[in-house]
């Protein structure tokens, strides 16, 4: 056998391999979460190593302990989930109204700044949300916003409007030209061809940006635990179950549950749109 | 862009200020340019609003003396001071956190390269069952950071994590390995964490850059007698050498101001403290907005260094 022969059999069972251990290793934690959040916390106490739920042990007790609200001795995730996906949802919409006029004309228009404006909104794509939350946290505490969710929105816009905005951008460009061009021609002007041909040919874009700024929104954490740690009932799921670790002795199980109530809405969405956002985060890859 | 000229007088007139048709008709050039900066503005002024204002005030609170108990009073434009940078510097421990925070970044960024470029060759071509072994790689990056790092946290748990029950029970661990807790492990396993999150970025551009690889390329060197690996040498990896350092720069910035991941893992004990984490201290339990400003900017300044690069040699091509 020559060596070419030796390095495609030996790589063809390395290959095998290599995705049976990545597979084991990014689904495990998820499945080892959902094991954990249905078992009684004496039995993983017992036996911490046991990856199966006998029927016997089942149990959802962790659940309802998360989700009851706290007047009843709960953890009072539901309300957190309301919350969760108000902020979230309006986030996103909010993002979107802001980032798809400017990143259709940075994308397309030649106008006086074009090229700082577009440096710019790369830059702030890369700006960190430790350097922007100090004096958001002065002007929040000043103006009295600290602890509203409302604000917590506005704060929200800061870490999706620039990652939309280049996003966006890059899909308009993908978008040709003189479909634009014989839309003009044919006597609309610029915000008619927006309306009736950039926007709907960009809507599956639009969409996953949408999805995109609705999970960076859902799993935030940090400005979540500067704004919002002294009211309890305006918590985010995120910061409701890091609260809940840090607090008196909660059982593993339960907090697992809480992650798995964290993760699902996530992951659902995720594998809905699984193709969709997948070639919407590297839309800008092939170009790099 | 755009050279046939439609009719001037159909294009509807909200883009152009009234007071502009006195002077006649004006150019397509001039009709797109207003078009552009009205449509450009709203975008702009909200990015200046929460992220651009905010980041200047960063570097004004850093040379100001600022608590937050006294912040009712101080000004925005109050005293300057080079007190906060002072103190910084001479407070212990600020070159460990800088230093810690330099090995985490590059220690994650190199390993999620890595990975993520294994990952990307294993699912380069198509095999049953592909789209479910990609959708699931994707999974620690899109799940929620709180999530994993729980999920983490209980795993290496030295009494009921798994790790350590099948450590005792199939490599013959005496005594259980308190991962995130002891000096010796604790910068690893967090560096151990953020590859394992973020190799699924990698992965994507990787995969994206080598499916655009013609494959003639690989045809010609295979007839040419080039065996697997050394067409992985000589003609995969040249085609991928810009996307690596273009990934390179990027998780290195990312990672770098990285918060959440390591003040949920470990809250910056066990020799883990970055930046980032010391700055959340000091806005939140010290009070001193001051000295937490200061060690913002320098967090900034590296990164202002490391944005430059990525945009001289990543985001000129895209600029025009």
């Amino acid at each position: 056998m020559d060596r070419d022969r030796i390095e495609t059999v030996g790589l063809r069972w390395v290959r095998r391999l290599v995705i049976a251990v990545f597979l084991l290793v990014t689904a495990f934690p998820f499945y080892y979460m959902l094991v954990l959040s249905v078992r009684p916390i004496e039995r993983l106490l017992l036996d911490p190593g046991s990856l199966v739920v006998g029927l016997g042990e089942l149990t959802v007790e962790t659940y309802t302990e998360v989700l009851r609200s706290t007047e009843n001795g709960g953890q009072g995730f539901l309300t957190f989930l309301r919350n969760s996906g108000l902020v979230a949802v309006a986030a996103t919409i909010l993002t979107l109204v802001v980032a798809i006029p400017g990143a259709y004309a940075v994308s397309r228009l030649r106008f006086f700044g074009r090229r700082q404006v577009n440096v710019l909104f790369l830059a702030v794509y890369l700006f960190p949300s430790i350097v922007i939350a100090i004096p958001l946290f002065v002007i929040f505490t000043r103006a009295g916003l600290r602890g509203s969710l409302f604000g917590l929105i506005l704060v929200y816009i800061s870490q999706t409007l620039p990652v939309s905005v280049y996003m966006l951008k890059n899909y308009f460009e993908t978008i040709p030209v003189s479909l634009e061009e014989s839309a003009a021609i044919d006597g609309a002007g610029r915000l008619g061809i927006i309306r009736r041909v950039s926007l709907p040919l960009a809507a599956p874009s639009i969409m996953a940006v949408a999805l995109y700024d609705f999970m960076i929104a859902w799993n935030e954490f940090l400005f979540a635990l500067l704004f919002l740690v002294d009211k309890p009932n305006r918590w985010t799921v995120s910061l409701g179950l890091a609260q809940l670790a840090d607090g008196v002795e909660v059982p593993k199980t339960v907090l697992m549950a809480g992650s798995v109530i964290l993760t699902l809405p996530i992951v659902i969405l995720f594998f809905a749109s699984e193709r969709l956002l997948t070639e919407g985060l590297t839309s800008g890859a092939e170009k790099g | 862009m755009t050279t046939t000229a439609p009719g001037t007088g159909r294009s509807p007139t909200r883009e152009r200020p009234a007071p502009a048709r006195r002077r006649g008709p004006l150019t397509l050039r001039q009709r797109e340019s207003r078009a552009g900066l009205a449509l450009v503005a709203p975008t702009l002024l909200v990015t200046i609003a929460v992220i651009g204002i905010p980041i200047v005030w960063t570097v004004v609170l850093a040379f100001q003396r600022v608590r937050l108990a006294t912040l009712r009073k101080t000004g925005l434009f109050g005293e300057f001071t080079l007190d906060n940078i002072e103190r910084v510097w001479n407070t212990p421990g600020f070159f460990d956190t800088l230093w810690t925070t330099v090995v985490y970044a590059v220690g994650s960024t190199a390993g999620s390269i890595v990975i993520g470029l294994a990952a990307a060759l294993v699912v380069r071509r198509p095999f049953r069952g592909r789209t479910l072994v990609r959708a699931s790689m994707l999974l620690p990056y899109v799940a929620p950071v709180v999530a994993v790092t729980f999920v983490w946290q209980v795993m290496l748990d030295p009494q009921l994590g798994i790790v350590n029950d099948w450590g005792r029970r199939f490599l013959g661990w005496d005594t259980p390995v308190a991962f995130l807790s002891q000096e010796s492990t604790a910068l690893a396993t967090v560096i151990a964490f953020e590859a394992w999150r973020y190799f699924p970025f990698a992965f994507l551009f990787l995969l994206a850059r080598l499916q655009a690889v013609p494959g003639e390329l690989e045809e010609a060197s295979r007839v040419d007698g080039a065996t697997p690996t050394q067409r992985f040498r000589h003609i995969l990896l040249p085609q991928l050498l810009p996307v690596i350092a273009l990934l390179g720069v990027l998780r290195f910035i990312m990672t770098f101001n990285k918060f959440d991941d390591v003040y949920l893992l470990t809250g910056g004990a066990a020799g883990t403290e970055v930046v980032s984490v010391r700055v959340y201290e000091f806005l939140t339990a010290r009070t001193d907005i001051g000295a937490a400003a200061a060690q913002a900017v320098v967090l900034a300044v590296v990164l202002v260094v490391f944005v430059a690069i990525y945009l001289r040699f990543f985001g000129g091509r895209r600029a025009d």
